[in-house]
């Protein structure tokens, strides 16, 4: 088998037994529907407490970094949708750390079944869907409420950027439980990454200082997630002055994160399995 | 001879990190396998001993792919388990004394449904082999219970099972019987010998317990820092590592050491009862014969010579040439 086909066959085999997984925890959750229904509203409350917050914001100001209350929910919508995707998708991952300090990880090592995959579907945590319904709720609502004069570009560009945002947060993920093989008790750190850019992109850019802005842009490009393609559906001028032809970047910028993230993992599961730690 | 498994000049070296003060790390490599080099026939089953630290767990992972070897070569069942952990993972099955392959929050029933998709064991085959391994190691209470309730002696013989599911032609066993009681400990040997003797699985198994090498293995292996101390019948090792068994006799009353010559000596006098070392390579008959003809004899046991024992003694006197060894 060449490289190629050996990474097409990893890709395969890693998806069939993440459907496997996940599909055992959520058969296990469905058999307390009552319970797993109350944690979905106990959730969708919770998080929903989120934006009520920047409601209490808007109550005393027209607008926030020039960004009326329906243009800042089209951020946080686009930002809270996507995380939740990648979460509910790969947020498992992020326990590498616990599972290398305990050797755990070892059994995962002895199925005929790529290790992330493993990792990222093991206790597949169905009740993360209520992040994501809260976050296309405030989705929807922005866009039924923000006074945009609709193409077909624009159209496109909102579920082709909720679709890449979820990957690059799925990549950071990722990343981060590479960095974990590493220096297991990073899954702080990583938090600080995931939750806080999640939370720092439901702002527009313009409220913040320009070199965090260029950090979130070009050395951890969350930008990509909502600030840049958002820029251009809502005809606000583009953070740091970008070239128009960014806001279709969240794609390629998608792919390049998988690449990095892929790459980061590789080489954190080549150094476990010659260290042992 | 099939070799079924070979390892040839394996090495592993661990690069240990340690701080020294603030700052300074110091750095230092670590030898945990070094050099070995056996082989392993279809359908034999192998003890694996040695002290902690000795290397038995590094071999153990390698020999699954976990771990990569750091030189040598090593090949189960042909295949390269470091390049090729998933093609070899379909043939061989891994239990860890210590921790579960089972899903620890799940009932023990959905590991094995797993199991049987995940291995595409063909349906038939599986139920066949469930309910053989669920009769075999009395696991039918157990299906529907989470596996973190199981008791420890319940969950290792649901690991056992979920290791056998997929028919693997190896079974490696890391301390199987670690804190079992006394009657799980002889379920498991029992269905161990079983599946060897019908199934012709190959058993790898490393324990601190002689007696799970004595019940089942016709070969063990010991290693220390690395390197192969003794290959060879269990016989040879209590031969080559001078080890003694005990004979402990309560006499009617507090007597002087009793003397039988050189057959036996006395190790210890505690009122009236006195503990008398010899050569486990005899038999213990004549010796009970003699005491209890010239001695007011009341009761007596014999114990075992205890592993760390053979071992320790083995290290103490490395001089000594044993059958098998490959270093000296």
């Amino acid at each position: 088998m060449g490289e190629k086909g050996r990474a097409r066959y990893g890709l395969r085999e890693g998806w069939r037994a993440y459907r496997l997984i996940a599909g055992m925890w959520i058969r296990s959750t469905m058999a307390y529907r009552l319970s797993f229904a109350m944690t979905l509203v106990s959730g969708l409350l919770v998080t929903g407490l989120d934006f009520v917050a920047i409601l209490l914001m808007f109550s005393r100001v027209d607008a926030l970094g020039g960004y009326s209350l329906p243009e800042v929910a089209f951020l946080y919508g686009l930002s809270a949708t996507s995380f939740g995707i990648a979460d509910l998708v790969i947020g498992s991952a992020g326990r590498l750390g616990s599972r290398v300090r305990d050797g755990t990880l070892d059994t995962l090592l002895v199925r005929p079944a790529p290790v992330l995959a493993q990792v990222a579907a093991d206790r597949f945590a169905l009740r993360r869907v209520s992040r994501i319904t809260q976050g296309a709720l405030v989705l929807a609502y922005a866009l039924a409420a923000t006074d945009v004069d609709w193409t077909v570009a624009k159209v496109l560009l909102v579920p082709v950027t909720l679709v890449s945002g979820a990957v690059i947060f799925g990549a950071v993920l990722v990343a981060g439980a590479a960095f974990q093989f590493v220096a297991q008790d990073a899954a702080e750190v990583q938090s600080a990454f995931t939750y806080g850019g999640q939370t720092l992109l439901q702002y527009p850019p313009t409220v913040f200082g320009k070199e965090l802005v260029r950090a979130v842009t070009f050395v951890f490009p969350l930008a990509f997630v909502n600030w840049v393609p958002a820029a251009y559906v809502l005809d606000r001028p583009y953070p740091l002055d970008l070239p128009e032809w960014t806001a279709y970047a969240p794609p390629l910028v998608a792919v390049a994160c998988c690449a990095l993230a892929g790459l980061a993992w590789r080489a954190g599961l080549r150094s476990y399995r010659s260290t042992g730690s | 001879m099939d070799a079924f498994i070979e390892l040839d000049g394996v090495e592993k070296v661990f690069d240990v990190r340690r701080r020294t003060g603030f700052l300074r790390r110091e750095r230092r490599q670590v030898r945990a396998v070094d050099g070995l080099s056996f082989t392993v026939a279809r359908g034999e089953i192998v003890g694996y001993i040695g002290p902690n630290g000795a290397g038995k767990s590094t071999t153990i992972k390698m020999l699954t792919g976990i771990l990569t070897p750091s030189g040598g070569r090593l090949r189960v069942a042909g295949i390269d388990p470091a390049r090729e952990r998933t093609r070899l993972a379909h043939r061989i099955g891994v239990v860890f004394g210590q921790r579960t392959t089972l899903w620890w929050d799940l009932p023990l029933i959905d590991s094995y449904r797993l199991a049987h998709r995940m291995y595409r064991i063909p349906d038939a085959r599986y139920r066949e082999n469930l309910d053989r391994l669920v009769e075999l190691l009395d696991l039918e209470s157990l299906l529907e219970v989470p596996v973190r309730q199981l008791s420890l002696g319940q969950r290792m013989r649901g690991d056992i099972a979920a290791a056998l599911l997929h028919d693997p032609e190896v079974l490696y066993l890391d301390e199987p019987t670690i804190g079992l009681d006394v009657v799980s400990k002889a379920r498991v040997r029992e269905f161990l010998g079983e599946l060897n003797t019908e199934r012709g699985t190959t058993v790898l198994l490393t324990t601190h317990d002689l007696q799970d090498i004595e019940r089942l293995c016709s070969r063990v292996m010991v290693i220390d820092h690395g390197r192969m101390m003794y290959d060879g019948p269990l016989a040879g090792l209590h031969e080559a590592g001078e080890s003694e068994r005990t004979l402990v006799v309560d006499l009617e009353r507090e007597l002087p050491p009793i003397d039988v010559g050189p057959a036996a000596r006395v190790v210890r006098v505690e009122g009236p009862r006195q503990w008398l070392a010899f050569p486990a390579s005899e038999s213990a008959a004549p010796l009970v014969a003699r005491i209890a003809a010239e001695h007011p004899l009341v009761d007596l046991s014999v114990r075992e010579p205890d592993i760390e024992a053979v071992i320790g003694r083995m290290y103490a006197d490395r001089e000594t040439v044993v059958p098998g060894a490959r270093n000296s």
